[in-house]
């Protein structure tokens, strides 16, 4: 190891144009930050094909009423691991590996600012996921009590596995931490020289204030899973009423982390968005400015609203209207956010790319799950909405066409840039319109049957619900599927294709559009100088 | 000239799409899709509430969407379209914050009234005590002389038959309880919201009632029904394998139905009690026994005793049926920390834990031959308390 460490050093003070290591140790001790974003992209699109196996196990067993294909007890398991997955496995280190492609290319700057750091922080997570998907094989089975793991479901009456849960939160939050720091670091110290700060592209600054709230959250996590370990072995009574403890405590913690949670997977969101529209309408983006507020005030906003996922846990009415208030305040710089994309569109020269589609089924398919959003703010709706598939209908809204369609949006953005081929057009667009159909064939229908009253999280319901929960499973199904076509379409895009230009898109602006395509293993070691085209 | 064709002709199947959706809407069976207005006046706030929400984000996504989509239509490059170079307006980027507060002003007044109506959890005429277990319900009528008090569970009664596919499901499959909650109409109730073991959440759509059940905490919350009926809901917060399987079910009835059916459950109470003195016989208590465990043991031990190890232990020919008597008592009494096995005295009366602690030590070929009486558990119970 230490050889290869020598090595890598001497290469990157020496010589500019080495390349990267051959082989596996290649991937393993790199320090470069396109190799590491490559390294996230893969492991979250293989927890994506993970987690989504799991969610087609769940709509499989709610094709019909009746209990089919699963136990009860598995259905537990498989909800909580689907939800883990997803949230932790696929959505946020695809963001992250994001991140490490873009960022450095964005303001000019070689690498990560801190690149060993960056190598760890990625290969925690391997270990992580494999402890955590390893306790489907133990005694007891996995975690069954939900993502959300409330005490003391998760505490007193948790499998022994749980343990093992909580060592693989830890481990991922260690990683998110590092990985934050890191961001930080490179995006306040190694701008390319005259990169004002209002100059950075929004992927960047929606990363900058990702990176913050996950440093503000991730330890709140890791210290309410210490106290669940601390509770189940060491005779505490954190969160057990019997001990004198509050299980509500519990959930306050939990959506102190939880919230800001949901905008650490939605704001790098926004910023893709925000460099696709101006490119495909041909037009600065509208209000800059304003976005870069929009996006603080959401994080702002993101630690004063927790107890709105709680509601229905007999806060009193104080608490209820401040929360209530607060919420429905998050609406208007979201507002402001849809009205300036909608504004960068208008009057432009458009056309429809797969990253296009993608980013505007994001703009809508997102501004859908928000509406639903405000509706679940009225805390006397909320009642009858709360822990109903009217919730399920709304964060997957957001999160299925909102997070992955713009990490989508992104990948096929930017992969001719990271390849140096164009990706196939045709099938890329068929990918988009399998994918469109069948997330709002499978979430839509959901806002119904919450509507009219079904529980999430059970395995089998009345038989009023039947009808569209078979629509909701034929859909998942059909976007699960279509999701192989993208494995194939960025294979295909790897192996060969069309040569791309270094603009590679006729509207793009941005430093990464200035150099070669594929971009070479080592960029602007000499920094750029021209800023005027820095952000779209 | 061809592609300008084509774009109206596109911009044409856009505009009839509020149409379409419109006579969808007429056609659609509404119960199917949308919130219940239910039986009380606070549900129908709710549901008017719900309603104006709705049509809000319905109004506010036709305005957008329509910008969006007619920009997407005319503004194509292919139609020759040149970009404009606008790129910022700080009247319009005020017009847009300051326009969405004023109407999320406009929606908050009216939610404050309904929530502080349904906060308002003063003088009641009947008082239920709610407890969730995993995964049944407990109610109590709280009365000033504890000799009146009716308690009892309600837990699911469908067949694992028809849970399992092999006869065809009922109409309210999954939604029928053994015993149900009966209350009078138009008298205000008072419920009284608490779990034994992990959190549960009672939850009656049609009364817009949803309270989490919270080991540790009592939440008040009421309601007054207006029209006699049944009234079907399901537990609202997973609370481990059964989640699914926890209906509700409440039967609003008219005053003297209600005080016939009390009366009549008071004096089942009181003669529950009285036989907790007299000898059983073996084959009352294995035939009382054999009912209870079908209720409330064979869900995780499952009908042969099997159970589904390790989780849920085997109690053939192994464990607690086998061994000590008094430690087989103590279990079904006490139940096991940190395992589903909960403590059945807060659940089941004298009799009832007696009869089947009797039916595990001698089904399925335990033939243990020994019978444990109610006047025993009762010593117990009641010993505990002195």
């Amino acid at each position: 190891m230490s050889a290869v460490i020598g090595e890598t050093h001497d290469d990157s003070g020496e010589e500019r144009h080495h390349g990267p290591d051959k082989g596996i140790l290649r991937w393993v001790f790199t320090t470069n930050h396109k190799d590491i974003g490559t390294l996230y992209l893969c492991f979250s699109f293989l927890m994506f094909l993970t987690g989504g196996t799991m969610a087609l196990v769940i709509r499989a067993e709610l094709f019909q009423p009746g209990l089919q294909i699963l136990q009860p007890e598995f259905f537990n398991q498989m909800i909580t691991m689907h939800g883990l997955i997803m949230v932790f496995g696929a959505v946020m280190p695809a963001f992250v590996g994001l991140a490490n492609w873009l960022i450095p290319m964005m303001i000019g700057a070689p690498d990560m600012a801190l690149p060993r750091l960056n190598n760890y922080s990625f290969w925690i997570l391997p270990f992580a996921f494999s402890m955590l998907l390893g306790t489907l094989l133990m005694e007891g089975g996995a975690p069954n009590f939900g993502w959300t793991f409330y005490a003391p479901l998760s505490t007193d009456y948790a499998p022994p596995s749980v343990t093992f849960f909580i060592f693989s939160i830890h481990l991922m939050g260690i990683s998110s931490i590092m990985g934050s720091i890191n961001v930080i670091v490179t995006i306040l110290n190694m701008r390319a020289p005259g990169m004002k700060l209002m100059q950075m592209p929004l992927f960047v600054w929606t990363w900058l204030i990702t990176a913050y709230l996950l440093i503000a959250v991730m330890p709140v996590l890791a210290g309410l899973v210490t106290m669940m370990l601390m509770d189940i072995h060491f005779g505490t009574a954190f969160f057990n009423a019997g001990g004198g403890g509050d299980p509500v405590l519990f959930q306050h913690v939990f959506w102190f982390f939880g919230h800001p949670e949901v905008y650490i997977m939605i704001l790098p969101a926004f910023g893709v968005v925000s460099a696709i529209i101006p490119t495909f309408a041909r037009k600065r983006l509208f209000g800059y400015d304003s976005m870069v507020y929009a996006s603080a005030s959401i994080a702002f906003l993101a630690f004063i609203v927790w107890a709105h996922h709680m509601f229905t846990v007999g806060i009193p009415i104080a608490g209820e209207l401040y929360f209530m208030y607060a919420t429905m305040l998050i609406a208007v710089p979201t507002g402001v956010k849809v009205f300036n994309w909608v504004s960068t569109m208008w009057q432009g020269s458009m056309t429809f790319e797969t990253p296009m589609l993608f980013a505007i089924a994001f703009v809508m398919l997102f501004t859908i799950g928000g509406f639903s959003g405000l509706m679940l703010a009225i805390v006397p709706a909320d009642f009858q909405y709360h822990d109903t598939y009217f919730v399920v209908a709304h964060f997957h809204y957001v999160l299925v066409p909102g997070s992955i369609f713009s990490i989508m949006a992104a990948a096929y953005y930017w992969l001719p840039k990271w390849t140096g081929h164009m990706y196939d057009e045709t099938l890329g667009k068929a990918h988009f319109w399998l994918s469109f159909i069948g997330v709002n064939l499978t979430f839509f229908p959901q806002h119904f049957v919450g509507l009219s009253g079904m529980p999430r999280r059970i395995p089998d319901y009345a038989l009023q619900f039947a009808d569209y929960n078979m629509v909701s499973s034929c859909g998942a199904f059909l976007f699960g599927f279509s999701q192989l076509l993208f494995l194939f379409i960025v294979i295909k895009c790897i192996r060969g294709g069309a040569k791309a230009s270094d603009q590679v898109w006729e509207g793009a602006h941005g430093l990464e559009w200035t150099v070669p395509s594929p971009a070479p293993y080592h960029t602007f070691s000499t920094p750029p100088q021209d800023m005027s085209e820095a952000h779209g | 000239m061809e592609r300008e064709k084509w774009c109206k002709w596109l911009v044409a199947v856009f505009l009839m799409q509020p149409l379409m959706l419109f006579s969808n809407l007429v056609l659609a069976d509404w119960s199917a899709i949308n919130m219940t207005r239910g039986v009380t006046e606070i549900s129908r706030q709710v549901y008017e509430l719900h309603m104006i929400m709705f049509t809000v984000c319905l109004v506010m996504g036709v305005v957008v969407f329509g910008v969006m989509f007619y920009s997407m239509i005319m503004h194509r490059k292919s139609l020759g379209a040149e970009p404009a170079t606008f790129h910022e307006d700080t009247r319009v980027e005020t017009l847009w914050t300051v326009l969405p507060v004023l109407i999320l002003l406009g929606l908050a007044i009216p939610a404050t009234t309904t929530l502080r109506a349904m906060y308002d959890t003063g003088d009641s005429d009947v008082d239920i005590k709610i407890v969730g277990f995993q995964w049944k319900w407990q109610y109590t009528y709280l009365n000033d002389d504890p000799g009146k008090e009716v308690q009892f569970m309600s837990a699911l009664l469908t067949s694992q038959d028809e849970i399992f596919n092999r006869t065809a499901k009922g109409e309210h499959y999954l939604l029928e309880v053994d015993n149900a909650m009966v209350i009078p109409i138009n008298k205000r109730i008072r419920f009284l919201i608490t779990a034994n073991d992990v959190i549960h959440s009672w939850w009656v759509p049609d009364f817009a009632v949803k309270k989490d059940a919270i080991p540790g905490f009592v939440h008040e919350t009421w309601t007054v029904v207006e029209e006699p009926g049944i009234y079907r809901g399901q537990c609202a917060e997973l609370c481990g394998k059964d989640h699914g399987f926890m209906p509700i079910v409440v039967r609003a009835v008219e005053q003297d139905e209600y005080d016939s059916w009390l009366a009549q459950k008071q004096e089942e109470s009181r003669i529950a009690y009285e036989t907790v003195g007299k000898q059983w016989t073996m084959d009352e208590l294995m035939q009382s026994g054999e009912q209870i465990y079908l209720q409330y043991c064979m869900t995780c031990h499952q009908v042969n005793g099997q159970g589904i190890p390790p989780a849920f232990p085997s109690l053939v020919d192994q464990g607690v049926s086998k061994g000590l008597i008094a430690a087989h008592i103590d279990m079904v009494l006490n139940g096991k920390a940190g395992t589903a096995m909960q403590a059945f005295s807060a659940q089941l009366n004298a009799a009832q834990l007696a009869a089947v602690i009797t039916y595990e030590r001698n089904a399925w070929g335990n033939n243990m031959g020994e019978m444990v009486q109610p006047r025993e558990i009762n010593e117990l119970l009641t010993g505990g308390e002195g």
